[in-house]
């Protein structure tokens, strides 16, 4: 009597699931990829169909996700308009001043140890910037230390992902113009991290003009 | 088919310490030259009576040393101390430290294995990275490295040649770092070492025997058959990683199991060595990687143990929180992947990934990372949970996942198939269990009530009220319903956890990236979704551990895979592996 009950309501998961994302499917008909659809597919509250097609879908990483640390830089800003001026042959924002200083604290606290530093140096002396900087990106394990630890809010962790490339010894050697992110971009993608620590500088320089 | 009935329960009553002067004056007035001294640091017992301190430990029905927590030991260059950490689980508290001092040259200790099952493998493993020869084990082997190895590479002459420095940070990077390709300093053919001769066309391995211990003749049989030796793995989807299995097995019956273990192996505790205190953290994320929350709260408690530090309120929240999400994750993928086991292919499986999809969220979000999240600090966590995390995780655990877990019970716990096959299937008789040094659900399965969260606390663990699930006899269904039971107790701790997280601070003084432990060592441990996680340190002054030691309880555990799965049908063993719940990447190191 009771033999097959069990696949019947087995079976009865699945079938639920098959209406819900039927349903799914006409809530929100018309705009299936739209980054919204995907993002409430994948949510808590979620039912139906949970899968992101990639690399067709793609969900946006979240504001913490790291990745491969990129270095932060303060573009040049247009007097006139207010906004970056942007190099027109590489597409990317002019560079006004680096952030790093070269103190070398990224380095020392990376654990497996693949960011190398070669210090600015102005007729022998030792200058507060990096001539050479260069992150392995095979042998980084994208920890986020060297982020955390950066006492001048230089070098952050990025949000790019698909770093997939046909050879490994030139392409996943990241250098400085690789490695350099304009503010921009990095207020684009960590807008709370960029916002505390803009009152933070404000905070900071205010009471030094206090003094 | 041995089947033992059932037994009551065994209370496991929190906290009572086992102070080693105490036990060290016990010892005395049983073997008056066995002691050499006596301290906080542990009982150091003469090399060549150690079996009989064990025994009496182990057998006195007061002291009742059943269990074996760890064995490890540390290079002091003018000679190897072994330490072993002892406890009662009928008495919790902290583990009981005896240490054993052998000489630098052919270092020689008497094996535990005659009163500790569970220091078999851990022996082995002693001898294979620092080559102390256990006098009496039964099997002493290389387990970890292959056969031809040369050297004992936790030994502090072993250098590894792919490394330009024993200790990070290294000089080469800053502030002249010219980046160059690790192979290209470094040829592959230097970084492997090979004995005097050595020629790989005419290399013939130790010849496999077939493991004497627990051999014992098919009993009744009705045809006649031979017994053969049965590989699986190491490249086999059912064996969770790359495990090779050696079973003999006459007809269908298994007679013994080996686990071959060491294809993962990475040398995990010489980088621990060579890193920094804070470096090893995210290496903790990659013991086992299902649990990578846990083993940093693990490693977090270790080290804050040997620096004396304690993380402020919130942050303990926050830590367990994260680690009972942890717990859920495992055991919601253990459940799915005995299903696996058993032939349901991916369909349970699939619909615990849901879950553990959104678990990954939250860590993303709190993390940056989903799996390798790298998220503890000494005396905090590394940053404050985002906006939105609390709201989500409370819908969660107060209404999605109750009614998964409901809707797994009902679906996988009553299934007849599994009933059928998981009954009576793979029993791990208590006082076995408890002798082979098995721990978490493998061991409560076996009507064990033993926890370290009850046993010693740590974090803020003494003020929660939860369930210790137990089971009754220790059969592959025991060990599946404890993992449900035990999702049941970590939902009702992240309840309250999430009712009393308080505002305020989540790190205890400057965050430091060069943290110096003192001289002195410690044991630190945690309770991890599978078994015990122990770290034992030993600081020398400096920002880099002197010797660093994971007790992995996916390894100890394994050792107990033999008296598992002896006795049943073949068919059955993958299931009773999948029962164990193991991740390769912790077994190997």
């Amino acid at each position: 009597m009771a033999f097959g009950l069990g696949v019947l309501r087995g079976m009865s998961i699945t079938m639920s699931r098959v209406i819900k994302t039927y349903i799914g499917d006409f809530k929100h008909l018309g705009k299936p990829h739209d980054p919204k659809t995907l993002a409430e597919r994948q949510s808590v509250r979620g039912s139906g169909i949970f899968t992101i097609q990639y690399p067709e879908e793609k969900l946006k990483p979240q504001e913490n996700f790291r990745l491969i640390p990129m270095l932060l830089y303060e573009p040049l800003v247009d007097e006139k308009t207010g906004k970056p001026m942007i190099d027109e042959k590489t597409g990317k924002e002019v560079v006004a001043s680096e952030r790093c200083t070269s103190c070398g604290i990224c380095s020392k606290v990376c654990p497996p140890q693949c960011i190398w530093i070669v210090r600015a140096t102005k007729d022998g002396k030792p200058q507060p910037k990096s001539a050479e900087f260069y992150i392995d990106i095979d042998v980084c394990m994208n920890c986020g230390m060297c982020a955390e630890f950066c006492p001048f809010d230089s070098i952050k962790m990025d949000h790019d992902y698909e770093l997939a490339n046909y050879e490994r010894h030139v392409s996943h050697i990241f250098d400085k113009a690789q490695l350099l992110k304009s503010t921009t971009y990095y207020a684009s993608i960590h807008p709370t991290d960029w916002h505390q620590e803009e009152a933070e500088r404000k905070a900071k320089e205010a009471a030094k003009a206090k003094k | 088919m041995a089947v033992t009935a059932p037994t009551a329960p065994i209370e496991t009553k929190p906290a009572t310490v086992n102070d080693p002067q105490v036990i060290a004056e016990k010892i005395k007035l049983q073997y008056p030259d066995a002691v050499e001294s006596a301290s906080a640091q542990g009982i150091v017992v003469k090399n060549n009576r150690l079996p009989d301190v064990a025994r009496y430990l182990h057998d006195s029905p007061d002291l009742a040393f059943d269990y074996l927590h760890n064995l490890t030991s540390v290079d002091w260059q003018d000679r190897f101390e072994v330490v072993y950490h002892l406890s009662s689980l009928v008495r919790g508290g902290a583990p009981l430290v005896l240490k054993v001092n052998a000489a630098r040259e052919d270092p020689h200790v008497p094996s535990l294995v005659p009163v500790y099952r569970g220091a078999d493998f851990q022996e082995r493993e002693v001898y294979d990275m620092m080559g102390i020869r256990f006098d009496g084990h039964p099997y002493l082997r290389r387990i970890l490295l292959w056969d031809g190895f040369v050297g004992h590479p936790l030994r502090k002459d072993y250098h590894e040649p792919y490394y330009e420095e024993d200790k990070k940070p290294f000089g080469s990077r800053w502030d002249k770092g010219h980046h160059v390709i690790a192979e290209d300093r470094n040829p592959w053919h230097d970084n492997v070492q090979y004995p005097a001769n050595f020629d790989s066309t005419t290399y013939q391995p130790p010849r496999d025997q077939i493991r004497t211990i627990g051999i014992e003749e098919a009993k009744a049989k009705k045809l006649r058959t031979d017994k053969i030796v049965l590989n699986i793995g190491p490249q086999h989807p059912s064996t969770h990683g790359v495990l090779r299995l050696k079973v003999t097995i006459d007809g269908e019956t298994i007679i013994a199991v080996e686990p071959v273990l060491g294809y993962l192996h990475r040398n995990h505790e010489k980088i621990g060595e060579r890193n920094t205190f804070l470096q090893n953290m995210p290496y903790t994320d990659r013991l086992d990687y299902v649990t990578s929350m846990a083993n940093n709260l693990a490693y977090a408690v270790a080290v804050e143990k040997l620096l004396g530090i304690k993380p402020p309120e919130r942050a303990e929240y926050i830590r367990v929180i994260m680690a009972e999400l942890t717990r859920f994750v495992n055991h919601i993928l253990a459940i799915g992947f005995i299903y696996n086991d058993l032939g349901a292919f991916y369909t349970p499986v699939v619909y615990g990934f849901e879950e553990r999809e959104l678990i990954l969220d939250l860590f993303e979000a709190a993390s940056g990372s989903r799996m390798m999240c790298n998220y503890m600090r000494f005396g905090g966590v590394a940053r404050d949970l985002p906006d939105g995390f609390l709201d989500k995780l409370q819908y969660l655990v107060n209404e999605r996942f109750p009614r998964v877990t409901d809707t797994l019970e009902t679906y996988l716990v009553k299934n007849e198939i599994f009933n059928a096959r998981a009954r009576n299937v793979g029993i791990l008789p208590r006082d076995v269990a408890i002798n082979y040094s098995a721990a978490g659900p493998v061991l409560r399965a076996s009507g064990i009530k033993y926890d370290v969260r009850r046993a010693e606390p740590y974090s803020i663990y003494d003020r929660f009220e939860f369930d210790i699930p137990t089971g009754t006899i220790g059969d592959m269904h025991d060990r599946f319903t404890i993992r449900i039971a035990e999702m049941r107790a970590s939902l009702s701790i992240l309840k309250q956890a999430v009712k009393q997280i308080p505002a305020g601070e989540i790190q205890t003084g400057k965050k430091n990236y060069q943290a110096r432990a003192p001289k002195g060592d410690a044991y630190g441990r945690a309770e991890n979704p599978k078994g015990e996680l122990g770290f034992y340190l030993v600081g020398d002054g400096g920002p880099n551990p002197y010797r660093y030691h994971v007790r992995s309880p996916a390894f100890i555990n394994l050792g107990a895979l033999n008296e598992m799965a002896r006795g049943y049908k073949v068919a059955d063993l993958i299931v009773i592996l999948g029962s164990v719940d193991i991740t390769m990447g912790e077994v190997d190191r």
